[in-house]
């Protein structure tokens, strides 16, 4: 771990101005933030420590909708009684994603910001381009299990690790940003990045912008969603492939289908094509499977990682079902259901 | 640690000017019911403040990565990865360590409880399971077996003694009237 | 259960583990916990590449940092001695072992090429980043699918190495079967990743001596190769590990930390603590990869005809590290025609060791995946298959065994797990979607006895003392002695101390191959009653003789008192008879004269069994797999305590579980360096993945195997676990999954 100075932010303005600095870190829940440190991948100069913020509330938004303070954790954010009943399907992701002690620091800003559980980005013996650029890629013709099928570039095929940010893409989720230039709102599907030729780049956020929090918009998907995720042991591992639906349904007509990947991209995977295919259709196996296939249309693996194309299609089939069904997969019953 | 460290112009210089500071930061931590005053540089984690500086050893480093849950510790009642923790960043908090758990010689519910159900073996990720354990009946959230071994699924132990691990807390839970 | 105050404490009760409240509270200190005075931290460098030479190192900035005491590397490091066995720990396997920062050659990846030592570890962790290091490189190989084309039969064997024996004509017999199968298998590298990080604090006394806390499983070896290495006279090292957390066979032989914090305190003449990262702890030994191609045929009847069982597995390219991988099967199947040959081959890694169960946990559990596959090629249930088959003896070395109670261990396992509703057809089994599968296989290992002495100690209070310098990993070594101990002399066991883990005790090997229990059980038993002899000499000094000059068998030695059997209202205190004698303690030091009196022990074969039952639930089209219910039924002769000796069993099956389905060491070849080095991409079983778990222990007397007529539990249930799990998985499925473990991609139809 490098050597930095350190500032508690009094207020939201002043860690702006801080964070506005070259170098700068911002440190919440540190779960990803330490770790990195610690590996020397991330050697930040300064840390600015933005946990005495007042963005640690949950408030209900006039309409309808929810907002989830960037700094409030993602224990509190899943048993929150209020996610809990109305937004089911992110309190499903979160308690599926990490342990329950990552879960009690790490906060909903930095879930949004955590970096890729790559193995090359966290092996400074080794090629990557997004933490050293230009030094290659390891990952491309290396040990590439856990990597991208979509969306990747020749620079980088890492995958963004949360499970969180999968719902929160299902759910049309927004980004509160702050920063020098003022305030706005990042669309969760397009608040990350595509490795392309920055790979370095993981998100659109601007230097200095802080989250402070994210809005769910006021939607009923209490009964038809799901949420699973598939690993290489049962709990406390990262997704290989995860799959977040929700649905609305008219007897067995989906009037609306939302399906959002995780494992596979180094950002929550959406498909409007396979959507739109699936509204107005049947909720059946023959349309679902048309859906996975098309929300994996141009799918490439890397060797290690083939199995989860196929995999992903079959995980896509089956929380289709789950959702349609009204039978959520349960993370502590390991049951796929 | 390795060893090739990267020319990465964005850093270049950056070390030389804090190289040979060493920022302290006044910081007080109530430990086990005691008040503590250190002067700490920013990166010291809780881990190493409380088994270099406090000599509190019981709480373990078994990865430094937040990946095996032998350094849990209770932080106002919730438990956490003590090795993920800056320490200036928790100044004032309130800490428990596996020492602060017993009631003098009288073992706490799931301390007797780990000894009776065999629930250890080396003893290493032991103290970690029974911090988090503490958690777990502070949350609420868990009463059936299944429910016991997803939320202790943070805690590997390597001795395999999960089965007594579970059968102890459950014990401990039904005790205490699930929540 | 906690043994009544006063109630003598017999070897057999469940009694709590006497160092279960030290490890709960937090007290127990292990090897990075003692403290020191003017303690220097070492923190460790890595090297970046497999094989090549330093060429140079660039340690300025760090020597530059406030707090950083020295850079120790190979150009500016102590003396060291120049030949091979001034390096050769007790353990030590044939070639040439590993001297960190000798010299700048570069033999695998994340090798010691350098400690910053400073006066904290942040200051240290940091300096070490700042170091940069130059290389030539060499063209290297980790790849043992590579290497098995020079793939060899050692000259110069492991001590204690047994080369499989033929017997009868295998090939031919082959040839001529009709029903027969032949299968690869392949299993990984595997790091034994205790959760205690390997590491050493070294105190320098400052009068020539040293104390070394150190993650061992010997503190006698480490004595021994410390002496030998940095010049001590062994009498100047004293090298103590009372609380060990876990090992599995990585504390057997001396580590490189022990290694560089002991060069580290030399060169500084200060104390230093050295503790490796846990991406370190997969930069040093682990069990080897191992390829085993097993080729079997039946008569009709089911009969095996030939056994061909060969092996291979991966050592490093400066040791050659050997294990009994091809052993099991020919030992444990009656069969006339068996043959195995045995290689290893070299990769740029380091060498590979002894891990829970070494040999056996690969080729008894590869060969139990052979097994299964042959009883279905046969039609036969696979325990069925597994009962005409049964060998009463060895089956390759064609010797007795002092006691074999698998035919039990398959009956009450079968009956406890319900295998009579195991419909044969894979595929036939179902629970709502998943695929239900029931799994059997067979576990095999040594039933081991060393020699090693005890010194027991015994108060006029009662208080008793029993010492040796052997370790407890997590195995329950202290409450065996303490309980052995205590049945022995008629205390509870409140009243005796266990004390291991220091060099300077009597004579103890390494803590390893299940061999501690029944050891240190027989040398206390021996030590305690050479104590209660005394003991009754001292009482003829009583004026009158109130036991009338009786021998230990007309005596009951129970409640602190000494009374006669023929008439025990005549009892007198142990404080009577030493005071009567004028002794404040009596104090002796034994050794067992050898495994037991009588003669022509050695032709008969020790060994422990077992069989292993798992029930999985898979998820076909998802390939997720849950081992739902193991149950596994030991033939293990006496057990001194059914706690502590469950937990053990328990343990091997978890780790025995993850060995099916989670464990596995990933390596870029390209450049030879392990990528899932740490514990949330190496995966080992979590709480999640262990549900129920059954262990019977079932009654095998044998007075013959150890002078207690005890076998070790500390291995059996890791051998052939994993090989049930598949086992079931097949029987689920319908697939055969030959390389392990069994990740879900693995069952994925494409």
């Amino acid at each position: 771990m490098n050597r930095f100075s350190y500032v508690r932010a009094a207020g939201v303005p002043e860690a702006v101005h801080e964070g506005s600095a070259k170098h700068v870190r911002f440190l919440a829940g540190g779960t990803n933030l330490i770790d990195l440190m610690k590996e020397n991948v991330e050697r930040p100069e300064r840390l600015v420590d933005i946990n005495r913020l007042p963005l640690n509330k949950i408030e209900d938004l006039e309409g309808g909708g929810l907002r989830l303070g960037a700094l409030v954790t993602n224990a509190d954010t899943a048993y929150d009684p209020r996610v809990d009943r109305r937004y089911p399907l992110l309190a499903s992701a979160i308690l599926a994603g990490a342990s329950p002690q990552l879960r009690n620091a790490a906060t909903n800003g930095g879930n949004l910001n955590q970096r890729t559980r790559c193995y090359y980005f966290y092996d400074p013996a080794t090629a990557c381009n997004k933490r050293d650029p230009g030094s290659g890629c390891g990952a491309i013709g290396g040990v590439n299990r856990i990597h991208a099928i979509l969306g990747a570039s020749d620079q980088c095929i890492a995958t963004h690790p949360s499970d969180m940010c999968v719902a929160l893409a299902a759910l049309d989720a927004e980004v509160r940003v702050t920063g020098p230039d003022g305030d706005r709102v990042i669309p969760l599907t397009e608040y990350h990045r595509l490795p392309g030729d920055e790979p370095w780049r993981d998100n659109y956020l601007r230097p200095g912008e802080l989250v402070t929090a994210i809005d769910l918009p006021a939607e009923d998907f209490t009964s038809h969603y799901t949420y699973l995720k598939l690993r290489d042991r049962l709990s406390y591992a990262f997704a290989l492939v995860s799959v977040a639906v929700v649905m609305r349904l008219d007897g067995d007509l989906i009037r609306e289908a939302r399906i959002a990947l995780g494992g596979v991209a180094h950002k929550p995977w959406r498909s409007p094509v396979a959507e739109s295919g699936l509204a107005g259709e049947r909720a059946s196996r023959a349309n679902f499977i048309a859906a996975a296939h098309a929300l994996t249309e141009g799918a490439v693996g890397q060797g290690d990682n083939d199995f989860k194309i196929e995999l992903a299609r079959r995980a896509i089939v089956r929380a289709l079902e789950q959702a349609a069904a009204g039978t959520p997969q349960s993370q502590t019953d390991k049951r796929v259901l | 640690m390795d060893t090739r460290v990267h020319d990465d112009p964005s850093h270049a210089g950056t070390a030389s000017s804090v190289a040979g500071a060493r920022e302290a930061i006044p910081i007080s931590l109530i430990i086990n019911g005691r008040q503590r005053h250190f002067a700490i540089e920013p990166w010291v984690t809780l881990l190493d403040l409380l088994r270099e500086q406090e000599h509190l050893t019981g709480t373990k480093k078994g990865c430094d990565h937040g990946q095996c849950g032998a350094c849990t510790v209770l932080i106002e009642g919730k438990r956490i990865n003590s090795c993920l923790v800056l320490a200036v960043s928790r100044d004032g908090a309130q800490v428990t360590t596996i020492e602060g758990l017993a009631d003098g010689d009288r073992l706490h519910p799931l301390q007797q409880a780990f000894v009776e159900h065999d629930a250890l073996q080396c003893g290493y990720c032991t103290p970690g399971q029974i911090c988090s354990a503490q958690g777990l009946i502070n949350e609420g959230h868990a009463s059936s077996g299944n429910e016991v071994r997803e939320l202790m699924s943070g805690n590997l132990c390597r001795c395999g003694a999960y089965t007594n691990i579970a059968a102890a807390i459950m014990e401990v839970l039904d005790k205490d009237g699930a929540p | 259960m906690t043994s009544p105050t006063l109630t003598p404490t017999r070897i057999g009760d469940p009694v709590d583990r006497v160092d279960g409240v030290a490890k709960v509270t937090g007290q127990a200190r292990y090897a990075a916990e003692q403290p020191a005075d003017r303690l220097l931290y070492g923190w460790v460098v890595s090297s970046s590449i497999a094989k090549g030479r330093i060429v140079a190192i660039h340690d300025e900035d760090a020597r530059a940092i406030s707090g950083v005491v020295e850079v120790m590397t190979h150009v500016n490091r102590p003396q060291l001695p120049r030949f091979d066995h001034s390096y050769k720990d007790a353990l030590c396997v044939p070639g040439s072992p590993f001297r960190a920062l000798y010299d700048e050659r570069i033999l695998f990846n994340a090798q010691p090429i350098a400690v910053v030592l400073a006066d904290s570890l942040e200051v240290a962790r940091y300096a070490a980043s700042l170091i940069e290091v130059d290389y030539e490189r060499e063209t290297h190989n980790t790849d043992f699918t590579v290497a098995l084309a020079d793939r060899f039969v050692p000259q110069d064997k492991r001590s204690g190495f047994e080369a499989p024996k033929n017997r009868g004509d295998a090939q031919s017999a082959y040839g001529a079967a009709r029903c027969k199968i032949a299968a690869d298998f392949h299993l990984p590298t595997h790091y034994h990743n205790p959760m205690e990080l390997h590491a050493t604090t070294v105190v320098w006394e400052g009068d020539g001596r040293i104390t070394v806390y150190d993650k061992t499983q010997g503190p006698q070896n480490v004595q021994g190769y410390l002496s030998a290495v940095f010049g001590f006279s062994p009498e100047h090292v004293r090298v103590k590990n009372p609380y060990v957390g876990g090992a599995f066979g990585s504390g057997l032989r001396p580590q490189y930390q022990v290694y560089l914090a002991t060069l580290a305190a030399k060169m500084l003449e200060r104390s230093v603590r050295v503790v490796l990262t846990r991406q370190q702890m997969f930069s040093h030994v682990h069990r080897p990869e191992a390829v085993q191609s097993v080729a079997l045929a039946t008569d009709p009847s089911g009969r095996l005809q030939a056994i061909i069982n060969d092996a291979a597995t991966s050592t490093s390219r400066f040791e050659d590290y050997m294990e009994t991988v091809c052993d099991w099967g020919l030992m444990n199947y009656a069969c006339e025609n068996a043959s195995a040959e045995y290689t290893i081959a070299r990769v740029d890694t380091y060498t590979s060791g002894d891990m829970r169960a070494p040999g056996a946990a690969t080729g008894m559990t590869l060969f139990e995946l052979a097994v299964d596959e042959m009883a279905y090629a046969a039609n036969i249930d696979p325990l069925e298959f597994r009962l005409i088959n049964y060998s009463d003896k060895n089956a390759m070395d064609d010797t007795p065994f002092t006691s074999k109670a698998l035919r039990e261990a398959y009956a009450q396992g079968a009956a406890k797990f319900g295998w009579s509703r195991r419909t044969p057809a894979p595929r036939s089994m179902k629970d709502g979607r998943e695929l239900v599968g029931l799994g059997l296989a067979t576990g095999m290992w040594d039933a081991l006895f060393r020699q090693m002495a005890v010194h027991a100690r015994l108060l006029p209070n009662g208080d008793l003392e029993v010492a040796t310098a052997g370790s407890d990993i997590g195995t329950g070594t202290y409450t065996v002695m303490a309980q052995v101990a205590a049945d022995t002399l008629g205390l509870p066991i409140e009243k005796v101390t266990a004390t291991l883990g220091d060099s300077s005790l009597p004579e103890s090997p390494a803590e390893g191959g299940s061999s501690m229990a029944a050891s240190v059980g027989a040398a206390v038993q021996v030590a305690c009653r050479a104590v209660a002899e005394k003991l009754l000499v001292a009482a003829d000094q009583i004026e009158g003789q109130p036991l009338g000059g009786a021998r230990l068998e007309d005596v009951t030695l129970a409640h602190g008192r000494i009374a006669l059997k023929s008439d025990p209202a005549r009892s007198i205190s142990f404080g009577d008879a030493m005071s009567a004698a004028g002794l404040e303690t009596i104090e002796v030091e034994d050794t067992p004269a050898s495994r037991s009196g009588s003669s022509g022990q050695s032709r008969k074969s020790r060994n422990t069994h077992s069989a292993i039952f798992a029930e999985v639930k898979v998820d076909e089209e998802l390939g997720v797999v849950r081992v739902t219910r193991i149950v596994i039924a030991v033939a293990a002769a006496r057990i001194i305590n059914p706690k502590t000796a469950r937990s053990q069993i328990l343990g091997g099956v978890v780790m025995g579980i993850g060995m099916a389905l989670h464990e596995e060491a990933l390596t870029d070849h390209r450049i030879g360096r392990c990528m899932n080095r740490n514990l949330g991409e190496y995966h080992i079983p979590a709480h999640a993945d262990i549900r129920d778990i059954e262990v019977i222990f079932v009654d095998e007397p044998d007075p013959e195997v150890t002078p207690l007529g005890v076998k070790g539990v500390g291995e059996i249930g890791i051998v052939g676990t994993a090989a049930a799990v598949i086992n079931a998985i097949f029987h689920a499925t319908g697939k055969r999954v030959r390389s392990l473990p069994v990740t879900l991609d693995k069952l994925l139809d494409s």
